[in-house]
């Protein structure tokens, strides 16, 4: 890649920041190029971003209507999954997926309880309810 | 080892940058491209029975501190290594090397450091970055893919360095206990050179390598009988493991022209001088079956994807690179 084609989209992704990116000067000779970005890779990272919004909301619906526990939701808000919660918390899946059940969960110890608060990086009053609407996301 | 002031300076990649800035204060000039190059960090493995949020692991490069290690081993350099499993202790040792005057490297989460912005903070546990001081209750950060210093409370990096999960830094600080004074890059570059090249042709495993973009390039062909928007999350992810993930563009092929472009003008080898110009080609081809990609996911009807078009493009991409890596291994370098 010519430096000339280095992409300067000033995509989102970045705001507004700049990456690195090696390319050819006039000569051939390499250089590296700060770049604003380029939109195929704006594309590709929002389309994961959306994806992260679209799990958390759906659980912030699913704990709404009471059929699982705060927990749920503030782990997809927190952009986990029920893997990366089990590895970041050292527990089995098996027994977070029990934590999802509002009865479950509510029957935690207080020392439970903190343990997923500070994994997730909120406080244990954050992490036993939802937030009002509009007001969630990291 | 002489030390001199600390200097930020702007890299592709967070391990190969912070190796590059490190050396060089400790007066070994080595550009990211031949600290990338000299450690062998050019890879490609495509695993799909490994998920990270349900998509399979596709890497371009080498495993997370290989460039650390790869250094050490070709070039005679020692670094001290140190993990901590009290994350206190780890804060403690980290401040007092710092008291020392020592430019330390760590490595973080990425989602846990506030000077992330949003859109950038994802779940990855194997960022590395200097720290090269600490004012009131903040670390003075050299972050090597971020244009300028940052700055980071220790709260949030004692948080950062500590997360728990696949690739989980222990706290890791390293810095260099000895660097040598010259390279007999006669030597190194040619033996890097070879053993990288042969590491990407000669695979035992079907999943890295030549073999492992053969490999992915099926696994698309067979997304036609896939659930759409998983089909679609998974072209996407390809992109961001080759563009978004500081590789300097097309998934390091650039930056691994660049070293053989260095390399070749060290060693006067026109060899390596024509292998850099193939893998500069190679990284365009690269970036033109990226776009592909990116054209595929916005396309509102998702049957006109065309998956075969994207298997073949991905085919003739390992055929190219493949040349490469044939040429390096087969021509004499010095």
């Amino acid at each position: 890649m010519n430096n000339s084609q280095v992409p300067q989209h000033n995509i989102s992704t970045y705001a507004n920041n700049k990456k690195a990116i090696y390319a050819t000067d006039e000569n051939g000779e390499y250089t590296i190029v700060a770049s604003s970005g380029w939109n195929v890779e704006e594309e590709a990272t929002r389309q994961a971003l959306l994806e992260l919004e679209r799990l958390a909301a759906d659980a912030y619906e699913s704990v709404a209507s009471g059929k699982v526990s705060p927990l749920y939701f503030h782990m997809y808000d927190r952009r986990m999954d029920p893997q990366t919660l089990a590895q970041a918390t050292g527990m089995f899946q098996w027994r977070i997926k029990r934590h999802f059940r509002p009865k479950a969960f509510g029957r935690l110890s207080a020392r439970m309880v903190a343990r997923y608060a500070d994994t997730l990086g909120i406080s244990v009053e954050q992490l036993c309810m939802l937030p009002t609407r509009g007001e969630s996301g990291v | 080892m002489s030390k001199q002031e600390f200097a930020h300076g702007h890299a592709a990649h967070c391990e190969s940058g912070v190796m590059s800035l490190m050396m060089q204060h400790h007066g070994l000039p080595l550009s990211e491209a031949m600290v990338f190059g000299l450690s062998g960090a050019l890879m490609f493995a495509y695993l799909p029975f490994v998920k990270l949020g349900g998509l399979p692991l596709i890497a371009y490069r080498s495993m997370p501190k290989s460039i650390i290690k790869g250094l050490q081993k070709n070039l005679g350099i020692k670094m001290k290594m140190q993990t901590f499993s009290n994350p206190e202790k780890g804060t403690k040792a980290l401040d007092a090397l710092l008291v020392q005057g020592e430019i330390v490297g760590a490595q973080t989460s990425v989602f846990w450091l506030p000077y992330f912005p949003e859109e950038m903070r994802f779940h990855f546990n194997a960022h590395n970055l200097i720290i090269y001081g600490k004012k009131d209750d903040e670390y003075l950060i050299s972050d090597p893919v971020f244009e300028a210093p940052v700055r980071c409370v220790t709260k949030a990096m004692q948080k950062a360095r500590f997360v728990k999960g696949v690739m989980a830094p222990k706290g890791l600080l390293y810095y260099p206990l000895k660097v040598p004074e010259t390279i007999d890059y006669a030597v190194v570059i040619p033996r890097a050179v070879k053993k990288n090249a042969k590491a990407m042709l000669k695979t035992p495993v079907p999943i890295a390598g030549i073999r492992g973009i053969r490999a992915l390039a099926k696994s698309i062909g067979k997304l036609e009988k896939k659930d759409r928007r998983y089909a679609k999350l998974f072209l996407g992810h390809i992109v961001r493991m080759q563009e978004e993930i500081g590789t300097g563009g097309a998934g390091f092929r650039f930056i691994y022209a660049s070293f053989l472009q260095e390399a070749g003008r060290l060693l006067g080898s026109s060899l390596l001088a024509e292998s850099s110009e193939m893998m500069t080609a190679v990284g365009d081809q690269w970036r033109e079956f990226a776009l592909m990609l990116a054209k595929a996911i916005r396309s509102k009807k998702s049957h006109s994807i065309d998956f075969p078009a994207l298997q073949i493009k991905l085919e003739s991409v390992a055929d190219a690179e493949a040349a490469v890596y044939r040429k390096l291994l087969e021509g004499k370098l010095v």
